[in-house]
């Protein structure tokens, strides 16, 4: 194992790499939050919309689509990790995907508490049970239910290996929900699709939207490296880097 | 190779036969969920013909699943699980043949009580025909899918509750067109064939598929 790529699957060499680059993320996170926020309130029209217009509260959608986006990015991240885990048998890949699902979660419940916000006023309810709305919900499960596994395992090992191979087949099986609960009857599949795409978006918008997005990135990132670090320190509270790591004086 | 898929199929069989009430339980835990539905949303003819497919379908997913706790657990603790393991025969068969004769104890019983759902829930004759076929197609799916999660959560505390979070979110699809099958049964026998189709391409993809991911997951479990 002397590929450069590889040499950061050591922990110990991960770990002072992360320390360095956490408090990047969390600056680029800020910023990126922050110019969206700005202009997604001060620089975007009031109203959208012909017929039926929606007024200032539509204005959540910039945290709403960028939560949504992440959520699923995020599933598919851990996937990859939980993969990379299991054919390499690398152990810091497996602490990745651990740490990414939190987050995740929590981006999927952003996702579904701003859209019941944003449903109240638009559709007159908070809920419905919209494809989309439902898929969402289904994912919000996927993600306990892979947390749940991991923290009932109390070996690490059976932990990572049998919360990965659920990831796995969560991420088989996806796709093959989303479609059930978007065409029910298959007989009228075409009439189900979903009418909207980033094209018909404004650039205003779309602006503040992806600089949005990015930031929510970026927060993952830091949220994700910060939970592996914590992971790295207490599985590898035995090896000799992090006792030395714990006795001297604390260099990040 | 297939003597080995023989020996442990008829072995869970016989086990299952000199235990009966194993069997009964879930099937009389099926009938009681099923009848509870009326005692809850009123017993109007309209509506429970509208309710009947779905009830019955939600009705098998739950114990289906609840049976699934049983799958290994015996074989794990009595260590014979890790035997079957230690076999120079092929994991994926021996697996296959534990899970089908789960569902020969736990789904099939399913499929010829549905008559009598039907009759409590005032279905056509069609849609009982058609909800036969629909069960009959989808409860090994459900069999399939959930010996994943049964192999995954071998031998932990609360496993039960723990298998119900990770499993029933995959059960929906079976679930939304299995139900599908049923109502739409109800008004014509043919309009039902699209999703009896799709069930029935679940059920292949699932018995290619799942029987490996759960001999994987039986390896993680023990080891």
């Amino acid at each position: 194992m002397t590929k450069p790529w590889s040499r950061f699957a050591a922990p110990a060499s991960f770990y002072p790499l992360t320390g360095r680059l956490i408090p990047v993320f969390w600056v680029l996170a800020a910023a990126f939050i922050l110019i969206a926020l700005y202009w997604g309130f001060f620089e975007t029209p009031d109203q959208l919309g012909g017929s039926n217009a929606q007024k200032g509260y539509y204005r959540i959608i910039f945290i709403h689509v960028g939560a949504a986006w992440m959520s699923m990015w995020l599933y598919a991240m851990l996937v990859a990790w939980a993969a990379v885990g299991l054919v390499f048998k690398t152990r810091l890949s497996f602490m990745m995907a651990n740490a990414i699902a939190p987050t995740g979660a929590i981006f999927t419940f952003l996702a579904l508490w701003t859209g019941a916000i944003w449903g109240r006023p638009s559709w007159g309810t908070y809920w419905d049970w919209d494809p989309r709305l439902t898929s969402e919900l289904i994912l919000f499960f996927l993600y306990i239910g892979y947390i749940a596994l991991h923290s009932a395992i109390d070996d690490n090992r059976r932990a990572d290996r049998a919360a990965s191979l659920l990831a796995i087949v969560g991420l088989v099986m996806v796709p093959v929900i989303f479609w059930s609960i978007n065409c029910p009857d298959p007989n009228q599949c075409a009439a189900l699709h979903q009418r909207s795409g980033l094209r018909k978006v404004d650039g205003n918008i779309l602006f503040a939207m992806l600089t949005m997005t990015l930031g929510f990135w970026m927060y993952s990132f830091a949220t994700t490296l910060m939970r592996v670090r914590s992971m790295i320190l207490t599985r590898e509270a035995e090896t000799a880097w992090v006792q030395d790591l714990v006795r001297a004086p604390e260099r990040g | 190779m297939f003597k080995v898929f023989w020996s442990v199929l008829h072995r869970d069989l016989l086990l299952a036969v000199r235990r009966r009430t194993d069997v009964l339980t879930t099937l009389v835990f099926f009938v009681i969920v099923v009848s509870l539905f009326p005692l809850g949303v009123g017993t109007e003819r309209a509506v429970l013909r509208v309710l009947g497919p779905g009830v019955a379908w939600v009705a098998a997913l739950l114990s289906s699943m609840l049976a699934l706790e049983r799958l290994f657990a015996a074989d794990y603790e009595d260590g014979t699980l890790e035997q079957l393991l230690l076999t120079d025969q092929p994991l994926v068969l021996l697996t296959l043949a534990k899970i089908a004769a789960h569902w020969l104890l736990t789904g099939l019983p399913l499929v010829l009580i549905a008559p009598l759902v039907g009759m409590q829930y005032h279905l056509t004759d069609s849609a009982i025909t058609v909800m036969m076929m629909s069960l009959l197609l989808g409860t090994p799916v459900l069999s399939l899918i959930g010996a994943i999660g049964a192999a995954l959560t071998l031998g932990l505390r609360g496993g039960g509750i723990l298998l119900a979070l990770l499993i029933l979110p995959l059960y929906i699809p079976v679930l939304v067109y299995g139900a599908g099958a049923v109502t739409v049964g109800a008004v014509a026998l043919g309009e039902a064939r699209l999703y009896l189709t799709l069930l029935a391409a679940f059920l292949v993809a699932a018995l290619a598929l799942a029987p490996f991911a759960c001999a994987a997951a039986l390896r993680i479990s023990i080891e």
